[in-house]
């Protein structure tokens, strides 16, 4: 198989404009004819749908919650990064750009991120224009603050909700296409498996979660927007529904899943209170801007932080990295908390914490300034804990949080099967081995807003309206799996529960595949996944009935696909022996301890494809080409 | 601690459900009220019990998917705090606590604590935006906000859309939902065209769902876990006078 990135001759900075003018269109009076379906109601999908109902084409929705405005991408809380150097502090497209490559560790397309910076600026006009409520100085223009990795201010945000803002602004012009009859949206609906005929993606097989039916929908594309994978750890930042299951069951029918090894650990979260623990809660990373993270100097220190004098702390990011200090990028902040604790050095009743300290910015700007700013973070905060940031510091720990791998996808956003576009957090596209703060909401909606709306006429433009339809024999066949695979799940009726096997699948990743990663502690995770799969099917109990409302049987089905997905995540962080971004191997460090790059070897994106049950998968690579950037070690001290 | 969980079980929206009784133990007090859920449904799985259906996602409040009213009040005792941000440390050893669903006409239960709140989407469907199509918008500086109206539109804004105002209400009343989105859009320049016919449709809408009319209780602004103020509701109110007004 040869991968194709289809990405634009000439200079950088016009390869959009001259795909842009290269792409076909399709001719107003045929849009209706074409039907788009749209997986997944977030950011990506949200704004696509609406965008593409817009044009005039046919769209039907799907998600699985309750109501297109729960989609994930509701948590985000910092803001949403663009290049519109409002505070006139050197910054540029090209800044973005490098900024993004860079703190991706250069394992992301120089064309697709180049792209993103490009897109950056209008996405905040046309977020304004549907009336997000973002942050206005008193003179009534915008507001920005800075954010991890970045030098200049350019994050727009809404209060600590800036994901809840654009989200339902993003929700709204959808609703405004269903009241127009343009899109249908079907809630509580679950994707099951994708339809593929002649090479193509033509539909998706679909549980009504509600009756408990399995039906295939049709279409000319398909568009999955489902977001990232980060509950394969158990414990996440992400919401409890989030999934693999969408993107996983497409690379079983054939699409190339790209760079599964890169996943985020989020520095700051709210640390593990004990084995009842369903979920971690994101402090945001604005909070760095005027918190200092510290942890005592010497080991198995008592006292309480407020008691500990300045002598006596570590402020160990503003001492390793003096030039970035606490704004480090969040894979080098994450790599540093874990390092202090293992030293023994850590806080809290576990010793897995650091402190996140705003007693000095306090002092400096007024405990009124301070909780102006975070005031809604801390009360959550305190709401978890029991303890108020604003008297005692913050304890905070990494938590996986974002998944930079996802759907291989071409330059138009189009997987290696035709008719099948990925966007937003589901593929793999801009954010190379670690993504920077306030970028995933500029790149679900530049996917959704404005690329995928051009690029998905373009194929549109070459295939015929209508040509299979749901009577279609592999339909049928998949309905019949689907349903199969179900009846299964709830006839093996042994002695564990979905939540006990998913936690022990958690555990076993978190160890093996999480932060660090080394070859004999990845070759144990490959051992012991498929023996943890094999208990599943033989040992797991789902109760209650196939045609109706059954939470457990929604969630077996999605951790049955996570316990096979995570064997290709460890293999894929096995096969790539370098270190880069968040993906870190124990054996390829600098003599500081920083991640240690082979761009000889290394310099591509891995993607996989499935080869049968039981079967190695087999990996494509797809080399990139930086000729507009330096490749340099990343050094933010 | 050791609680009395008395939970509401229905099997479906076409049959009556009834509260029963559990004994959950050795609850940690740093536990959020649906762990204890998730623990009772362990508990039950284990026992060949069909566990409790729920609606929670994102368990950091702010995805609005949870849809409790615990002894009594929807989310639980806990101001400005949804079901899932709710921890154990509120509560008391020994003791009982009630779970039932959000209890209103337009939301009809679709299975032990999952009830259905479409009519609330619907409510936006019929106005709740700005026409604004994708693409040939003006540059965002542009269009400028006085800080106090964008701090104000931000206030309404980050309603949830979980119905605890609804579920509150003795009439079932959306308007403080309704209020929310009307007051965000309509105190914003680019809201401002549309208002009249947005806050018309809104409301004939509403209606047509059979929510209630508001009476001022305010029990709405008491359960809303973003404590959203009523005075959005005189702000609607004052929307629509206007919006009849207007020839």
């Amino acid at each position: 198989m040869k991968l194709d990135p289809r990405i634009p001759e000439g200079p950088l900075e016009s390869k959009w404009e001259r795909c842009k003018s290269e792409l076909k269109l399709v001719s107003p009076a045929n849009k209706r004819k074409y039907k788009i379906l749209v997986v997944g109601t977030g950011l990506a999908g949200a704004s696509a749908a609406a965008s593409l109902a817009e044009l005039g084409f046919s769209v039907e929705c799907f998600c699985f919650q309750d109501s297109a405005r729960r989609a994930h991408s509701i948590a985000a809380q910092g803001g949403i990064n663009a290049a519109k150097n409002y505070q006139n502090d050197g910054d540029s497209v090209h800044r973005l750009f490098y900024d993004t490559i860079k703190g991706g560790d250069f394992r992301s397309r120089e064309a697709n991120v180049h792209r993103l910076a490009e897109i950056s600026s209008a996405i905040i006009d046309q977020c304004v224009a549907q009336g997000v409520p973002f942050a206005r100085e008193y003179s009534g223009y915008l507001a920005n603050r800075s954010f991890g990795g970045a030098q200049v201010s350019r994050t727009f945000y809404a209060r600590g909700q800036t994901g809840q803002q654009l989200l339902l602004g993003a929700y709204q012009a959808l609703s405004r296409q269903v009241d127009a009859g343009s899109v249908i949206l079907h809630t509580r609906s679950e994707m099951l498996d994708l339809v593929v005929v002649d090479g193509e993606a033509r539909g998706i097989i679909v549980r009504d979660l509600i009756g408990g039916k399995v039906n295939a929908f049709i279409g000319d594309a398909v568009v999955l927007a489902t977001g990232g994978y980060a509950n394969v750890f158990y414990l996440s930042t992400n919401a409890k529904g989030c999934n693999v299951t969408a993107t996983w069951r497409a690379a079983k029918r054939g699409a190339l899943f790209a760079n599964p090894c890169f996943t985020q650990i989020h520095p700051t979260c709210i640390p593990v209170s004990g084995d009842h623990q369903s979920k971690l809660t994101l402090m945001s990373e604005s909070l760095r801007n005027d918190g200092r993270i510290w942890v005592p100097k010497a080991k198995g220190d008592g006292r309480p932080g407020k008691h500990i004098p300045a002598d006596e702390r570590d402020y160990f990011l503003e001492r390793k990295y003096p030039s970035f200090g606490n704004l480090t990028p969040r894979d080098v902040a994450s790599r540093s908390v874990k390092e202090v604790c293992d030293e023994g050095r850590g806080v809290g009743k576990t010793g897995q914490g650091v402190y996140l300290d705003f007693s000095d910015s306090m002092g400096r700007l007024g405990k009124n300034v301070i909780e102006e700013r975070y005031g809604n973070l801390f009360q959550m905060y305190e709401k978890i804990t029991g303890e108020n940031p604003l008297e005692t510091p913050m304890r905070i720990y990494p938590a996986p949080h974002y998944t930079m791998g996802g759907a291989w996808v071409d330059y138009h956003l189009m997987s290696n099967l035709a008719g099948l576009f990925v966007i937003g957090e589901a593929n793999f596209s801009d954010h190379g081995a670690n993504r920077l703060g306030a970028s995933a909401l500029m790149q679900g909606l530049a996917d959704g807003y404005f690329i995928l709306p051009y690029t998905i006429s373009d194929y549109l433009a070459r295939t015929k309206p209508g040509t299979v339809t749901s009577d279609h024999p592999e339909c049928k066949r998949l309905e019949e799996e689907a349903a199969k695979r179900l009846k299964k799940l709830l006839s093996i009726r042994g002695r564990r529960t979905v939540d006990d096997i998913h936690r022990e699948l958690g555990t076993l990743l978190w160890n093996h595949c999480g932060m660090s990663r080394s070859e004999q502690g990845l070759r144990t995770a490959l051992e012991k996944i498929p023996e943890l799969r094999e208990t599943f099917w033989r040992d797991v109990t789902i109760l209650g009935d196939r045609e109706e409302l059954n939470q457990a049987l929604e969630r077996a089905g999605r951790v049955a696909d996570f316990l096979e997905f995570s064997e290709l995540m460890c293999r894929d962080a096995l096969e790539r022996k370098e270190s880069c971004g968040a993906h870190f191997r124990v054996e390829h460090q600098t003599e500081s301890g920083e991640a240690l790059r082979d761009d000889r070897h290394f310099k591509h994106v891995s993607a996989w494809e499935f080869k049968g049950e039981n079967q190695t998968p087999e990996l494509h690579q797809e080399p990139l080409e930086f000729s507009n950037v330096e490749l340099v070690q990343r050094n933010y001290a | 601690m050791n609680l009395t969980l008395r939970v509401w079980r229905q099997k479906n929206k076409n049959v009556n459900g009834k509260l029963i009784s559990y004994e959950v133990k050795q609850v940690s007090p740093d536990m959020s009220f649906l762990e204890v859920l998730d623990l009772l449904n362990e508990n039950l799985v284990k026992k060949g019990e069909e566990p409790v259906a729920f609606d929670h996602d994102c368990r950091e409040g702010i995805c609005g998917a949870c849809s409790l009213v615990i002894n009594g009040i929807p989310h639980g005792p806990d101001r400005g705090t949804t079901a899932c941000q709710l921890h154990m440390r509120k509560f008391r050893d020994g003791d009982t606590i009630c779970v039932e669903p959000w209890r209103a006409k337009p939301f009809p239960v679709v299975k032990d604590l999952v009830v259905d709140r479409s009519a609330l989407d619907r409510i936006i469907q019929s106005g709740g935006f700005i026409s604004a199509s994708t693409g040939g918008v003006p540059n965002a500086n542009s269009i400028l906000v006085a800080k106090e109206d964008a701090d104000r539109a931000m206030d309404a804004a980050a309603c949830i859309g979980c119905g605890a105002c609804v579920a509150a209400c003795p009439n079932a009343s959306a308007m403080l939902f309704v209020a929310s989105k009307v007051s965000h859009l309509a105190l914003l320049p680019q809201g401002k065209v549309e208002r009249a016919r947005r806050v018309k449709k809104m409301i004939k809408q509403m209606d047509s769902e059979q929510f209630g009319n508001c009476t001022n209780h305010f029990e709405c602004e008491a359960a809303c876990p973003k404590k959203i103020s009523v005075s959005f509701i005189a702000h609607m109110n004052r929307e629509y006078l206007n919006a009849h007004l207007q020839p």
